[in-house]
């Protein structure tokens, strides 16, 4: 039974979070650390839902957000899958050493 | 026009036999050669031309019975045939429309004549000139096809169709002088004839599309009668008739081998004699004063084309006659007897007596032919030999061959009462009546050089000792009777051509005013008296004293070397083309232009494309955060954009 | 009170996210993550769902990181050295990454809605309620065939080829 935790605040740190996230991406050369990095960035956008579902006063974001954790789960297993299968091929990880698309 | 229905269809077909005979001839030529019937070929051909000349000379009578003019001047006004419900047009092209039409007036009926009547004359000796030659077919199917294209000439009712004969007989000139095309200097002259006509024809062509432009219409008798509408200003130096008048001249001094169009003509030589005789002598050299006089109004009307005409005429006489004099291949000494001749014509059309040049080219194309063929009959007795230098003493050996060129020396040297004295003389009258004194002179002294000349030709030829090698399988022989008739013939006509008033008789037909005749009574007697000191100075200098020609050449070395040179032409040509057209055209246009621009241009661009593609291949980096970041940029810009930008 | 929960909460999340990005040694970035992810379950729960927090707890820290950390074991990775191929990269990332956030910041506090509704709680119960209604229902069942789905895939893309 809490007022005003200002959802404002709640959307900015969505944001910065997301940014954060955005960052990792590009910084981080391990394919499961980016891959947690764009898991980062999902949560971010998660927290955007339920403070927009608070703002409102419904449900209907959060049952998105329910949503998107589901999907999130399938996609963390399957795109581990296809890592673990890259690391088979090429005895690595590191995403700078699959530049086949090169000149 | 006139209710004749023959009338209407007679003089097509006398243009247009002469073309069946050429196809029958290529035709069905294979098969006559390999029967041996070359002769029956000859025969064929000159029937063709025989038909064509009684044709026309029915057409002419016929028509001066319809025309006849109770004054006595017989149809002044032309009649132009394929109008009305025969009208066929040939060209139609907006609002330009130009039929087939042939006009027969007294200047188209005696070139026609001349063309078709000598024409058969040089036919019928061809039979016998060429009875050993083994493409004899192809030869008299090239001469009807000429003669077909030199009646299309004078018998065409416009310009255009004009031009269609004119290129013609350029074509048939060339397939004639190389008719022996094996020899290397044959061909080669052949060529040569071609574009240095090409030449005239390009202005002839310029001069055309002038003419249309001021007049509006190309028919040669609309030509004529409507330049008097035409304000002054038009006719002053510059202005668009004159134009069209020095353009026209100067096609036709293409093909009447005119300064500076002249260096054709000799070498024109390298083909068979009765072709000499025929295209260059008789007929299609005759057309270019053809041309001009046809066009006489116009002519007339502008001062300065008028002494153009009149210069350039005497000088290339003038000229003419000087190399003559130091040739030593008899039909190169004729050739330029023919150039220097063709000069006094337009010498005569220069001074506004354009019925006397044509009188002129009429008794012209009478001793010229007979010159040449007995000139082809000499050759023929000796089995081939040109060098004068190589002859001599003919006369008791082959009389008929003598006594005929005899009669057509002294005809073109212009003894009386032969026919070359009265067109001559006729000529420098209307030099006189002129007032052009200098023109005279030079009329004068080349008139004097024409007869030293010949007279040399002569003596070199038939008189003193033979100088060669006489061939014992190969003797010296007379020509057959079908190489003698037509020397005959035209011996006689040398001898009475100078009787018909051609000047009275085509004068009312050229539209423009006649020149009065000068009183110098003393004219005559200055003439006779010029030609017969030529011919006996030749006489002297090549008989009895024969070493001062030879010391007079060594005397005047440079005058006989640029005599000899032929003033250089050739030199300035073959210079003009091999080092200005073709060098420049290698290293300025090839090198410079096509492969260096254009090529260049063209493989710049893929050179260009290639070095933009590498350039743009660094993009391709391989690298996975490389190209997510790049897509995050474009996020980012399109947020930008879409926030605060707008 | 929740209000400074709340931005206790918010520090620490962002501060474990930078340890995520900036750590060299995976397993410490995972790790990092997942005190992310419970900062932010506790942030739900003062948001008023409870429910999505204890499945943020339940689901994400606790199956998914845990594959990540079982994937991360497997396959033995070491830390990363270096920035790799592009130094560029590194800034225009930054750059690029603060301006994302400038702008989505941007967008999401202004508009036209309310400030929030007082005492918001959203008991599990009207969850529940509304993921079967009429309106989700399906998304419900074929979420459920999803993940089937991934499974399936899962399984056969990792597998080892037989000999």
């Amino acid at each position: 039974m809490s007022p005003g935790i200002p959802v404002d605040h709640a959307l900015l740190l969505s944001a910065a979070l997301f940014g954060i996230g955005a960052c990792g991406v590009f910084l981080r050369r391990n394919l499961i650390a980016i891959f947690m990095c764009i898991e980062l960035m999902l949560n971010a956008v998660n927290l955007a839902f339920v403070a927009f579902s608070r703002a409102h006063g419904t449900l209907d974001g959060q049952v998105l957000v329910f949503f998107v954790m589901t999907v999130a789960a399938a996609e963390a297993a399957v795109g581990l899958a296809i890592v673990i299968a890259l690391q088979r091929h090429r005895d690595s990880v590191d995403a700078d050493s699959f530049d086949l698309l090169r000149f | 026009m006139l209710q004749d229905p023959l009338l209407n269809v007679i003089p097509f077909a006398a243009l247009f036999l002469p073309l069946a005979g050429f196809a029958a001839l290529s035709l069905f030529g294979d098969a006559i050669q390999r029967e041996g019937n070359a002769r029956g070929a000859g025969v064929v051909a000159s029937a063709t031309c025989l038909g064509s000349f009684g044709l026309l000379v029915w057409s002419g009578a016929r028509l001066a019975g319809l025309l006849a003019d109770p004054d006595g001047l017989r149809f002044s006004q032309p009649y132009l045939l394929g109008e009305g419900a025969l009208r066929m047009d040939w060209i139609e092209a907006g609002s330009v429309r130009i039929p087939f039409s042939l006009l027969l007036d007294p200047l188209s009926l005696v070139m026609g004549l001349t063309v078709s009547g000598v024409g058969f004359l040089i036919h019928v000796y061809s039979i016998g000139y060429m009875a050993h030659d083994g493409e004899s077919v192809r030869y008299f199917s090239y001469l009807n096809l000429f003669t077909f294209f030199m009646l299309l000439l004078v018998l065409g009712g416009s310009l255009p169709l004009l031009f269609v004969g004119w290129e013609g007989v350029g074509l048939c000139s060339y397939l004639l002088i190389g008719f022996w095309y094996r020899k290397q200097s044959a061909s080669d002259a052949g060529k040569k004839a071609f574009v240095v006509n090409r030449i005239g024809d390009a202005a002839l062509i310029v001069g055309m599309i002038l003419a249309f432009h001021s007049f509006g219409t190309l028919d040669l008798v609309d030509l004529g009668t409507n330049v008097g509408s035409k304000p002054a200003e038009a006719m002053g130096a510059l202005g668009p008739i004159t134009l069209t008048c020095l353009l026209l001249f100067l096609g036709a001094c293409g093909k009447s081998a005119q300064l500076p169009l002249h260096v054709w003509l000799p070498d024109a030589m390298e083909g068979p004699t009765p072709v000499s005789a025929l295209i260059h002598a008789a007929t299609m050299v005759t057309g270019g004063v053809y041309l001009v006089a046809r066009l006489a109004p116009l002519y007339a009307s502008s001062e300065t084309a008028m002494a153009v005409v009149a210069i350039v005429g005497t000088l290339t006489a003038f000229v003419a006659a000087t190399i003559a004099l130091v040739q030593t291949d008899i039909k190169r000494v004729l050739a330029y007897s023919t150039v220097s001749q063709l000069g006094y014509m337009f010498l005569a059309c220069g001074v506004g007596a354009f019925g006397v040049a044509v009188f002129h080219l009429f008794t012209h194309a009478f001793f010229k032919a007979l010159l040449f063929l007995g000139s082809g009959s000499v050759i023929h007795a000796l089995s081939g030999e040109q060098d004068m230098r190589r002859m001599g003493g003919l006369r008791r050996r082959i009389p008929w061959t003598f006594w005929t060129f005899l009669v057509g020396t002294l005809a073109l040297a212009g003894v009386p009462p032969l026919a070359g004295f009265f067109s001559k003389d006729a000529i420098l009258a209307g030099a006189l009546a002129a007032h052009s004194e200098l023109l005279f002179g030079v009329g004068l002294a080349t008139a004097v050089l024409t007869a030293f000349y010949m007279g040399r030709l002569l003596v070199l030829t038939f008189f003193g000792e033979y100088r060669g090698h006489e061939d014992p399988a190969h003797p010296i022989h007379e020509s057959p009777p079908s190489m003698l008739a037509p020397l005959v013939a035209l011996a006689m006509g040398s001898a009475l051509a100078g009787a018909a008033s051609i000047p009275a008789f085509v004068g009312p037909a050229l539209r423009v005013p006649a020149v009065e005749h000068p009183h110098a009574p003393w004219l005559p007697w200055v003439a006779t008296a010029g030609a017969l000191l030529g011919l006996v100075a030749a006489a002297y200098l090549y008989s009895v004293y024969t070493d001062v020609p030879r010391r007079m050449g060594e005397r005047l070395r440079p005058v006989a070397r640029a005599l000899e040179a032929k003033y250089g032409f050739d030199l300035a040509y073959d210079w003009i083309a091999s080092r200005v057209i073709v060098a420049g055209s290698e290293r300025a246009l090839w090198r410079g232009i096509d492969v260096g621009l254009i090529d260049g241009l063209v493989n710049g661009i893929g050179r260009g494309a290639a070095s933009l593609a590498r350039g743009a291949r660094g993009a391709q980096t391989g690298l996975l955060r490389g190209y997510a970041l790049v897509t995050l940029g474009g996020a980012v810009a399109l947020l930008a954009y879409l926030l605060w930008l707008r | 009170m929740d209000a400074a929960l709340f931005y206790l909460l918010g520090a620490l999340a962002l501060g474990s996210s930078i340890v995520v990005i900036a750590q060299p040694n995976p397993i410490r970035s995972a790790l990092a993550l997942i005190v992310t992810l419970c900062c932010l379950a506790g942030i739900f729960g003062l948001l008023g769902s409870p429910f999505i927090a204890a499945l943020q707890v339940i689901v994400y820290a606790g199956a998914i990181m845990v594959l990540f950390l079982f994937v991360l074991m497997l396959l033995n990775v070491e830390p990363e050295r270096g920035p790799g191929r592009s130094r560029q990269l590194t800034f225009a990332a930054v750059a690029l990454a603060v301006a994302l956030s400038a702008q989505l910041g941007s967008v999401l506090v202004r508009g036209d809605r309310g400030a929030g509704v007082e005492g918001f709680r959203a008991p599990s119960v009207d969850m529940a309620r509304v993921l079967f209604s009429e309106s989700f229902l399906y998304a419900f069942e074929a979420v459920a065939v999803l993940i089937l789905a991934a499974l399936v895939g899962a399984v056969v893309l990792a597998k080892r080829e037989l000999p």
